[in-house]
């Protein structure tokens, strides 16, 4: 029988400037149940203390390209929320 | 090739970097600390990144540019803290004519400022600093 842990999946998330500040914390791991998509680590991480002050719809990237709000996570991705770009 | 640096930005690297006896027209972009920003004197500005992400960014804009046109690119940001008159960024692109050159070193620019997870701080000259947000004030985009 297969355990319900076997479906979960674990990702590392990672926090910059004003995003970092109101988390308290640059990095964290998040498991989430499959199939999981950007969205689900971002309604997960809004759920934290600090989170609310991040926007609904925040820019992310996956394995260091930009992604969108629908796209599939896999176990052991590197899921960024980036704050508004500000290079240049 | 890497894209960040936290020393100050050396123009003539760069430059040779993309010189050649076929290429000569050269456009240059340069992005420096201004000392004002929505009315408020700025005194220094902490630049800070999603390295990883940033240098494989900046990489296919490079790419990117150099496939759309017969061009070369050379392309620096700098972080850290920098003070007024300090140069944030350079674009640097070479080509047989002009027209391309200014072309795809207009596209580089945008795109960087689009796409590459960098992020200011700015500290003003009462004391007070806070993180810029180019979405919020859209005048500037």
């Amino acid at each position: 029988m297969p355990v319900a842990a076997s479906t979960d999946i674990t990702v590392r998330v990672l926090l910059f400037a004003s995003y970092a500040e109101s988390l308290g914390r640059e990095a964290l791991e998040v498991s989430l149940s499959q199939p999981a998509s950007i969205a689900d680590v971002v309604s997960h991480i809004r759920r934290l203390p600090g989170g609310a002050s991040l926007p609904p719809k925040p820019l992310c990237a996956r394995n260091l390209a930009h992604a969108g709000q629908d796209d599939r996570v896999a176990d052991g991705d590197e899921i960024a929320i980036l704050p508004p770009l500000a290079g240049g | 090739m890497t894209f960040l640096t936290s020393d100050p930005v050396e123009l003539a690297p760069l430059l040779a970097s993309v010189q050649s006896p076929a290429r000569g027209g050269l456009s240059l972009f340069l992005g420096q600390v201004r000392d004002h920003h929505e009315g408020r004197a700025v005194v220094r500005l902490d630049y800070s990144a999603y390295g990883p992400m940033a240098e494989a960014e900046c990489a296919r804009i490079v790419a990117e540019a150099e496939q759309r046109w017969d061009v070369a690119v050379a392309l620096r940001h700098r972080l850290g803290s920098l003070a007024v008159g300090d140069t944030a960024v350079a674009v640097v692109v070479a080509s047989a004519h002009r027209a391309d050159a200014f072309a795809a070193c207009r596209h580089v620019i945008e795109e960087v400022k689009r796409r590459v997870p960098i992020w200011k701080r700015e500290h003003y000259a009462d004391g007070t600093l806070t993180w810029v947000d180019p979405t919020a004030t859209l005048q500037h985009v």
